[in-house]
Parts: C-alpha cells; sequence; structure tokens
C-alpha cells in the first residue's frame, strides 16, 4: 500500500465536501475490492473517505412498488432483510451467495455497482429488474449505468446513496461459481417485470448485458423448454483459464433455463 | 494431568496454545530495531540482464542497502546446492544450474530474485524497489514440460540440450521387450500429473538477527528441520562456518515437504542483517509464495501395460517428462526418479521399465510436495489398471484380485527392488468395499440417473515407500526437578509432533505426560533431522525409544550405585528402579539428580540423567490402503460432487488413532484439491503464471469435502520396534487415481470416454462429455 489520509465523515455532504478538497480521493465502503487493489499497490489515491459513518446509507425500506437499499447495506444485511426476502426473494438470494462469509459482512451494494466487476452478481439484478441508481446527484438507470469493465456512468465524486429495485412478478438468479474466487462465472437473473422478460448476464462477457435471444424466447413462453432451440453465441464472451467463450455460452442457456424454472 | 499410553486418541497437546493465538510463528517473533526487506523479483521468465541501476534506490528515505547479483559475486557466495546425483542411460552425469541467491547476469522464471532492498519500513523498501530500474533483454521461454524437451524448442539453459537435465532409466528393458512379445493384451494410457501449488496456511518467511559481540547470526524461519539449512546457509552459501549461525524455526504453519529445502531468502536475510547489523526481517505475501515457493507434479507420462490371456500383468513400461522448474531445488531430480520405484505398486508385475527425463523449464523450481513421487506413480498405475479392466470388461476389483500380492507372498520382493514386509491387500481391499457398499452401487447409479445425473464408482489401491533417509536425532535429559525433555531433529508442522512424542515417552518412562517437554527446531540444542517423506512416527518414534532405554539403561547403572545393589536386579517401571522383589525402589528423577554428582556415576558416563541416539531405519516401510470414491456429474455443466469417500489403510500400529485420521483426511483433502480444482496454469509464451493467486487458484473448501469414512487393517511393520509404517502422505497419494477412477466410471458409462485430466474442472468435464473441440482446457 502507498500512504494515504483517512477521513470518516457522518454526512453525505461531509463526505462530497471532503471529495472535492482531495487532490485524488476514492470513496471506501465494504473494501473487499478496493483494499485488495491498494495492498497490490495497484492504485495510488492521496484520500480515502470512509462511508461507514455515514447511517443513512444504510437503510433498507420497501413499498407496493419498489424495494429500496442503501449503498451501504452489506450483502449480509440483504440477504438477511426480512423486507427483501418478501419483495423480491430472488435479491436476497443473490446477496446470499457473494463470495463467502467475510466477504458478505464486509461487501456493500454501493461498492459492487460502483466497482462494476464483470464477473459481479448485483449488476444483473439491477439490468435485469431496471433499478434505479441514486447518487448525491441524480438518478440513474440501470440500463444506463454500467458502461464497461469496471466502468460506470459514475462521475468522479459522485457517491451512490441508494438503489430502487422494482419489484417484479417472479424473478430468479442462478449462478455458476468461478472455482477459485466464487465470483460469477457465468450469472444469469431473469426476470418478469412490468417492461416483459428480462434476461441479465454476468460473467460471461466484458461487462453485464441483457441478452434479447433469451428474452425473445421467453418473451413467447415463459418456460425452461422455450430455450431448448436459442443458440447463445459465443462470440463476443470471455474465454480465459476458467471457461472458453463456448462453455460460457453454454452456461448462459443452461442458468437461464434453471432460473425460469425455478422463478 | 495422566500418564498416556500409545494408541490412545489423545487430544492435540498443541491445540490449546495454538487456538488461544499463544502459538510462536516466524512473524510473531519480534526483535527489537528491525529492519524490513523486500525481494525485487523478475517480470520476465527469462531475461539477461542488460543492466541493473540501484543507485536511486540506495538513496530513498529509510533505506540501508540494496543488494544484488553484483554483491553476491563480490562476497564469493556460494550457489543453492541440489543434493541429488543421476546418471544417465548413457552413463553421463545429469546437468547442472547453477544458482545464486540473486541473478547474475540472467533471470530464469518469473519471480526469480534479482534485488534485495532493506529499509527502516517495509513501506519504504517496496517505495525504494520501484526506483530500481533493470534492463532486462527478453529471451525466448521454455515453459510446458513436453513441448520444452523437443528439438528446437526454447533453451532455459544454453549449456543444456533440449532442456534434458537428465535421461535416467530403472528396471529391465530386456525382460519388459520380451514380455510385451508374448502379450494377449497391451493396455496404453497417456496422462498428465498436474502442477500444483503448495500452498501452505503460513507463507514462508526470515527473521535474522546479528550479534557483532560475537559475529553471530540467529535466523527464525520455517522449515522441516532446521539442521538440514543450517549447513547449507553457513557453509555452502555464505560460508561463514555452521558455529556462526543458530537455525530456529518456531511454530510452522504447514510444509507439505515445500519447506524441507533451502531458499534464496534464507540466505539473503542473514547476508544482510550481517551487513546491516541489524535485525531483518522478511515474511512471503501469498503472491511471492505463488511465485517463489517450489512446486509439485508436473508429470508426462505414457505407460503400457502387458497381460496375458488371464489379465495377469507380465510387463510395465514406463515413459514420463518430469518438470523440473528453472533450478534444480535440494531433492528436485529426486522426486520423479526415485518415486517410480511406488509403479510396482501391490500388483506381482514381473518386470518393469522406467525411462525419466528431466526437463528444465523457466518455470518454478520443483521438489517435492506431499507424496514426492510416489502420487505420480500410484496414479499413472492405477489409472493404467483401471483402463486395462475396462479394456478387457473386468471389474476393477477383479482385476486387482487377480494381480494382488497375497499375503502368503509376503515378503515379497518387487521388480524394482523393495522388500515388502507385511500387508494384506486383498483383505483391505475387501473390507474397503464393504465399507462402500460397493455391491450395490448399481442401485444408487440408477436413482443419479432419474435425476439427469451421471453416477460413478472408483477404487485406487495405493501403496507408498516410507520411513527412508538420513539418521535422526533424540536426546532426551532428565532433570532432577521433575521434568524430563526431548531434543528432537524432527520438526513440526501442523502433525501433532509434541503429542505423539509426549504418548511414546509417557508410556515408554511411565511418567506423567505434564513432566515431558518436547522441544524442536533449535540448532543450539536440538540434534540432527528432518521431517518429510511420513517417517515421523516410525524413524523418529523408533529413535526416541532408543533414546528412552539408553536413559533406563543408564539409570539402572546409577541406581545399582545409589541403592548398591547389582544393576541387573533392578527393574524400572512407572518412572521408579525397583530392587526386583522388594519394595526397595528410587525414583527416575532422584536418580537423575544423584547422576549429577560424580559418586554414583558408572566409570567413563558424562554427568547427568540423559541419552543421546542417532537412528535411521535399516528398511524402508511400506503403508498401503484402498481408497473408493463415488461421484455425481452433472452432465450440463460438467460439475463433479464427491459423494462418498471411503479408505481402508494399513499403517501398521498406531500411537494416535485421532492424529491419524487427521493426517489421512488432509491428504485426501489435498489429493482431492489436485484431482478436482487445482489447476496451475503458465502462458506457453510468456511463461507468466496466470493462475498466481488464490482467486484464480482454486483449493479445495470445507464444503466440498465430502464425509470420509476412515478405516484401517493393520499388519503391523516388522521391521521397527514400533510396528509404524507411516501415513502423512497416504491420503494425498490415494485419493487422486480414486477420485479420477469414478470420474472415469461416470464418463465411461454414459458416454464411452475414457479419460480426462486433472484436474476434472467442469469446462473440462463438459468439454468431454460434449465432445467439443473448441479450445482444449486451458
Ligand atoms: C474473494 C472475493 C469473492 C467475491 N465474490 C463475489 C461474488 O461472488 N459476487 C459479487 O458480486 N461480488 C463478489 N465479490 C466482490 C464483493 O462483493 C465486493 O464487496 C464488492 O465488489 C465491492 O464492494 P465494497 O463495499 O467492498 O466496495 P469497496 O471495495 O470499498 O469499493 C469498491 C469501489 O467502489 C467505490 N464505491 C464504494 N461505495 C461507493 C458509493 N456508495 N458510491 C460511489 N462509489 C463507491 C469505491 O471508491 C471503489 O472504487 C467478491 C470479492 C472477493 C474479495
Amino acid at each position: 500500500m502507498y500512504n494515504f489520509n483517512y477521513h470518516r465523515p457522518t454526512s453525505i455532504a461531509e463526505a462530497a465536501a471532503l471529495f472535492v478538497k482531495a487532490s485524488e480521493a476514492r470513496y471506501l465502503a465494504g473494501g473487499q475490492s478496493l483494499i485488495a487493489s491498494l495492498k497490490m499497490r495497484l492504485s495510488q489515491p492521496s484520500d480515502l473517505i470512509d462511508l461507514s459513518g455515514i447511517a443513512e446509507l444504510r437503510a433498507i425500506k420497501a413499498d407496493s412498488a419498489n424495494l429500496t437499499i442503501g449503498a451501504l447495506a452489506t450483502h449480509n444485511a440483504v440477504a438477511s432483510s426480512k423486507d427483501v426476502q418478501r419483495a423480491i426473494p430472488a435479491l436476497a438470494q443473490l446477496a446470499a451467495g457473494i463470495g463467502d462469509r467475510q466477504i458478505r459482512n464486509a461487501g456493500t451494494l454501493g461498492g459492487a455497482l460502483a466497482n462494476n466487476d464483470p464477473a459481479a452478481c448485483y449488476p444483473a439484478a439491477a439490468l435485469a429488474l431496471g433499478a434505479v441508481i441514486h447518487t448525491d446527484k441524480r438518478a440513474i438507470a440501470a440500463a444506463d449505468f454500467f458502461i464497461g469493465l469496471y466502468e460506470t456512468a459514475l462521475a468522479p465524486g459522485e457517491l451512490i446513496t441508494s438503489v430502487s429495485f422494482p419489484i417484479p412478478k417472479t424473478a430468479n438468479y442462478q449462478k455458476f461459481q468461478q472455482p477459485a474466487s466464487r465470483f460469477a462465472l457465468v450469472g444469469v437473473f431473469i426476470a418478469q417485470t412490468a417492461q416483459g422478460v428480462r434476461c441479465a448476464v454476468t460473467g460471461a462477457g466484458p461487462g453485464v448485458f441483457r441478452s434479447s435471444v433469451i428474452e425473445q424466447a421467453l418473451t413467447q413462453r415463459f418456460d425452461a423448454a422455450a430455450l431448448d432451440k436459442v443458440n447463445v453465441a459465443a462470440a463476443d464472451l470471455n474465454s480465459d483459464i476458467h471457461a472458453t467463450a463456448d462453455y460460457r455460452a453454454h452456461l448462459v442457456k443452461v442458468l437461464a433455463q434453471r432460473a425460469v424454472a425455478a422463478a | 494431568m495422566t500418564k498416556f499410553a500409545v494408541g490412545q486418541a489423545v487430544s492435540r497437546l498443541e491445540d490449546e496454545p495454538l487456538l488461544k493465538g499463544q502459538g510462536r510463528y516466524t512473524d510473531d517473533v519480534k526483535l527489537p530495531n528491525a529492519t524490513y526487506a523486500y525481494i525485487l523479483r523478475s517480470p520476465h521468465a527469462h531475461a539477461r540482464i542488460r543492466s541493473l541501476d540501484v543507485a536511486a534506490a540506495k538513496k530513498a528515505p529509510g533505506v540501508l542497502t540494496v543488494l544484488t547479483g553484483k554483491d553476491v559475486a563480490a562476497d564469493k557466495l556460494g550457489d543453492m546446492p541440489c543434493f541429488i546425483p543421476i546418471d544417465n542411460i548413457d552413463g553421463s552425469k545429469r546437468a547442472d544450474t547453477p544458482h545464486p541467491i540473486l541473478a547474475k547476469d540472467t533471470v530464469r522464471y518469473v519471480g526469480d530474485p534479482v534485488a534485495l532492498i532493506v529499509a527502516e519500513t517495509l513501506n519504504q523498501a517496496r517505495d525504494a524497489a520501484e526506483l530500481i530500474e533493470v534492463d532486462y533483454e527478453e529471451r525466448p521461454a521454455a515453459v510446458h514440460t513436453l513441448n520444452s524437451a523437443k528439438p528446437g524448442a526454447p533453451q532455459a539453459w544454453d549449456h543444456v540440450k533440449n532442456n534434458i537435465c537428465f535421461d535416467w532409466q530403472s528396471g529391465d528393458k530386456a525382460a519388459v521387450e520380451a514380455a510385451f512379445k508374448n502379450a494377449a493384451h497391451v493396455t496404453k494410457v497417456t496422462l498428465w500429473n498436474n502442477r500444483c501449488v503448495v500452498n501452505s496456511l503460513e507463507t514462508r518467511g526470515a527473521i535474522a538477527d546479528y550479534d557483532a559481540k560475537t559475529d553471530r547470526s540467529t535466523l527464525y524461519t520455517g522449515s522441516q528441520g532446521a539442521s538440514l539449512i543450517h549447513p547449507q546457509i553457513a557453509d555452502a552459501v555464505l560460508k561463514i562456518g555452521k558455529d556462526k549461525l543458530r537455525v530456529i524455526t518456531p511454530n510452522v504453519g504447514g510444509g507439505f515437504g515445500m519447506k524441507i529445502f533451502l531458499y534464496c531468502e534464507q540466505c539473503l536475510i542473514v547476508w544482510a542483517s550481517r551487513k546491516v547489523k541489524r535485525p531483518v526481517r522478511w515474511i512471503a505475501e501469498r503472491s511471492e509464495a505463488f511465485l517463489s515457493d517450489t512446486q509439485g507434479r508436473d508429470n508426462h507420462s505414457v505407460a503400457e501395460l502387458a497381460l496375458d490371456k488371464d489379465a495377469r500383468f507380465l510387463a510395465l513400461r514406463v515413459t514420463t517428462h518430469a518438470n523440473l522448474g528453472a533450478y534444480l531445488s535440494n531433492f528436485g531430480p529426486y522426486i520423479p526418479t526415485v518415486g517410480t520405484r511406488m509403479l510396482a505398486g501391490v500388483y506381482k508385475t514381473p518386470a518393469i521399465y522406467i525411462n525419466v527425463k528431466g526437463v528444465l523449464t523457466n518455470t518454478v523450481p520443483m521438489d517435492a510436495y506431499r507424496g514426492a513421487g510416489r502420487p505420480e506413480a500410484i496414479y499413472l498405475l492405477e489409472r493404467t489398471v483401471d483402463t486395462a479392466a475396462r479394456e478387457l470388461g473386468l471389474s476393477p476389483d477383479e482385476i486387482r484380485r487377480r494381480n494382488f500380492i497375497q499375503p502368503a507372498d509376503i515378503p515379497y520382493k518387487t521388480a524394482l527392488g523393495d522388500l515388502y514386509d507385511s500387508g494384506d491387500f486383498p483383505g483391505n481391499m475387501q473390507r474397503s468395499m464393504t465399507k462402500a457398499d460397493w455391491t450395490s452401487f448399481a442401485a444408487r447409479r440408477a436413482e443419479s440417473e432419474k435425476r439427469g445425473m451421471l453416477r460413478g464408482i472408483g477404487m485406487a489401491y495405493y501403496i507408498e515407500i516410507c520411513g527412508n533417509g538420513p539418521g535422526e536425532g533424540a536426546i532426551i535429559k532428565v532433570d532432577p526437578k521433575g521434568t524430563v525433555t526431548v531434543f528432537l531433529g524432527m520438526q513440526d508442522n501442523g502433525q501433532g509432533h509434541v503429542t505423539s512424542n509426549t504418548q511414546i515417552l509417557s508410556e515408554k518412562l511411565g511418567i506423567d505426560a505434564s513432566a515431558i517437554r518436547i522441544v524442536q527446531g533449535d540448532t543450539d540444542f536440538t540434534p540432527e533431522g528432518m521431517t518429510g517423506g511420513s517417517r515421523f512416527s516410525a524413524t523418529g518414534g523408533t529413535t526416541l525409544l532408543m533414546a528412552a532405554d539408553k536413559v533406563v539403561e543408564k539409570g539402572k547403572e546409577i541406581a545399582a550405585e545409589s541403592l548398591e545393589v547389582a544393576a541387573r536386579d533392578l527393574e524400572y517401571k512407572d518412572g521408579k528402579f525397583t530392587v526386583a522383589g522388594t519394595d526397595k525402589a528410587i525414583d527416575i528423577f532422584q536418580v537423575a539428580a544423584a547422576a549429577q554428582s560424580k559418586k554414583d556415576l558408572p566409570q567413563g558416563e558424562e554427568a547427568g540423567l540423559n541419552a543421546k541416539v542417532s537412528y535411521a531405519l535399516p528398511s524402508a516401510t511400506y503403508p498401503n490402503g484402498c481408497h473408493i470414491v463415488e461421484v455425481e456429474i452433472d452432465p450440463a455443466t460438467g460439475k463433479v460432487e464427491v459423494l462418498r469417500y471411503t479408505v481402508c489403510d494399513d499403517f501398521g500400529s498406531v500411537i494416535n488413532p485421532m492424529l491419524l485420521a487427521g493426517q489421512v483426511h488432509g491428504g485426501i483433502a489435498q489429493g482431492l484439491g489436485q484431482a478436482l480444482f487445482e489447476h496451475t496454469v503458465y502462458d506457453e509464451q510468456s511463461g507468466q503464471l496466470l493462475s498466481g493467486s488464490l482467486m484464480d487458484y482454486a483449493l479445495p473448501r470445507a464444503d466440498q469435502l465430502p464425509n470420509i469414512d476412515f478405516n484401517f487393517h493393520n499388519s503391523p511393520c516388522t521391521t521397527n520396534p514400533l510396528g509404524i509404517k507411516g501415513s502423512g502422505e497416504a491420503g494425498a497419494i490415494g485419493a487422486p487415481p480414486a477420485v479420477m477412477n469414478a470420474i472415469a466410471d461416470a464418463l465411461y458409462h454414459a458416454a464411452g470416454i475414457k479419460h480426462i485430466d486433472m484436474p476434472a474442472t467442469p469446462q473440462r468435464v463438459w468439454q468431454a462429455l460434449s465432445g467439443s473441440k473448441a479450445g482444449k482446457a486451458a
């Protein structure tokens, strides 16, 4: 690690002000991604602004249409929240399957979205459910939020405060673990929403994306068998030491079928 | 506390302090005024160092010294030793790989140490390292075990043609060729034994202290025997002489063979501390461990088994290419050669011929990893036997039954010269099959198939050779104040040596366990020894018993003087020397007090009730057993789940069944890891380790391990007094072939697939099932 200044503000305004003052600041949430990259000296912020003192960022609340989760809610808080389990059980199940116990107790929703790891789970849920990401400046639709590999629509210093997930008719998330990290080698989130059937895929490509072939087939008939003849193209998918693009394409279809069956 | 007996499942005496954080590992050694070392490592697999500029680093804040290969040369330091001579088939000697502790003009693997920076803080040392400018001229890298041995492949060393460090043979080539001519059937198997990164929980470390008054250094370092590295550092590399160095090994958090050997860092840290005249600390990060701990396995083998019309083995012929890494580690060439003795297995194969080519590559040096050559041999043999059974339409148990060395054949000398002293191989297999419900497997398979899953069952019968090696030392000192201190050369690295030795000695001397103190890992006090090759209990235990016998013998002489009787009239029991048939007695601690004064000492004996023994077993031991595994495969994803695990082992006599089960469980976990998960991937062009962290290198985890049904059917070893055979490596040897035989059973039954290589990752299994040609598993 390189040296940095450390701050622990207690309000959103204070956090934003600290960010502006510093030459190269970073927000620190659960630290599960950021601290690892600092330890490997992959980044060198001048200031770390620890968000853990801002209590209002942790709230979870549901009404009849939306489930709203504070950016600082940990994966474990989401997994064990009665509100989440009632409103969108698929989201609670997704959070319960992230990393391991330690990571779930520290890692946060806001951190996961801001980080936009191509193999992270939450981006699939946000995209499939048509979530709205609220920041200290504006509201961003999930469809506009995830831009590319580790890249989002957030401007420098823009702070995610909460995320609203419209409550779907049915939803399910299926994840096939990368054997070592247990991130998603492939993860598929299927939802029947007010806007129609949505299928978001993570882990398989350079960033989270929607699979139109799967959505089309499921729009005609929401049934696992409807995907039997669907061909998921491998062309734009990742190949690495864990999986070829072909294997990933195959898994997208298998997981989509399982998600439909379980939804 | 109480007196313990051998055979009791005493819970580990080590656990309470370790669990309370009272252990003392290398990193816990805090010395005042300590400095921190950082090692700059090569980012290239193979490159010439055109220039190396450390001027800016030397001037950086907090920096005390920066050392490079130039300093190594200037100080005329010696190279890192390799102890294993090998004769090639043509009579010439194996090639040598001079290995300085810092690269001089060439780097040969990603991670090869290039410079050592010592600073007041670790961060300062790292900052300074970023100021070092190295101008590398990259050279093509030899990476792949098999391809590197082909003519025209990149050379890891200019003087080693086709990277073949040695071309070694063993067995009877002519007899094998004759047998193949008469064979009714020949089974041929080609396979990889995958490379493994050892990953001990505690990474390696070295902390050196220097005392200017005596010009003496003390090195604290995790090892599997301080006495093995002591002369290497002091005499071979630094050339300061053994009396100028004391090596202390505190608690060790796992070694698995990997911590036996000398590493550059241990020498570097002592050397640097003598230069800055202050303590110097270095603890490896996990990413450094991936790039610098010796790795294991990485063999490519072709086996041919000749059988007669009744499926009896006539001959076995094996050709292996073994990756040695960039430099020969202490025992590097030993592993792929000597381990092949176990290719005889538990079968009456009359003729065996083996050819092993040791291949140098631009990868991390290779050496022993739990099993050290025997897992490679047994995996190859047991996969071949299963394949032969399949080709001939026999069941796995039937082909083994036809070829087993029967109890009546023992003692049995194998075609490779091992003399098996004891064992009941058919009995072990039967017991394992019964416990595993082998005969009712078909019903379980049918049930899995109903759920769309593929089920397979597989067995492997392993035998291994243990107890070999140099002499082990044990010193016993009886303190008149009421304690018995044992100094051992062997080194615990998690096995529970304190517990098992206390048990042996408590029973032998009939004294309370709380009166016994076990000391290991301090070259100022502990004798020679090394933990490795599953030899601790058989060799170390015997040595301890012999030392205890000597204590009793000497005690009798002294007690005889005190009690004014003849020594032969004394009996020793429960800590007392008693005059036979009377109640006249003196206890062992009173005898120890008497032994302090000249008056009662027999002529020529040293004062004190002490004994020292150094002992090597006259012959090896042969633990063996039968592993049975049941797997279920999800054909849609290729994911393998191990549903059942049954093992029946023959370990000879048992000191502590609980410690034994711990060894078996740990070994199986590692074997299962190798079979299913552990995938070491080097980029073939660049020689970069792609699976260089735990985010990409999958170790087995608790939720992936089945319940292990561990049984034993022991035939005591006849060649050592304790009857012990050794158990430390057994699990890691038996598990890979048993798992892979089970997977092959499932895949053959479902799709006619005869073989896939380890690790059986989901992608590999799926590719085999789908017959996908698109991209072989990386
Ligand atoms: C071994 C391991 C396994 C994992 N497995 C999974 C998995 O299976 N699935 C999965 O989805 N994830 C997984 N993760 C990632 C984990 O979920 C992390 O917690 C997450 O990616 C980052 O969240 P964090 O709260 O720790 O953020 P941090 O590490 O603190 O921050 C990450 C980035 O987000 C920024 N940031 C944080 N909060 C905000 C905010 N409110 N507004 C704006 N920017 C912000 C930070 O500045 C930083 O750039 C795993 C991580 C590890 C180490």
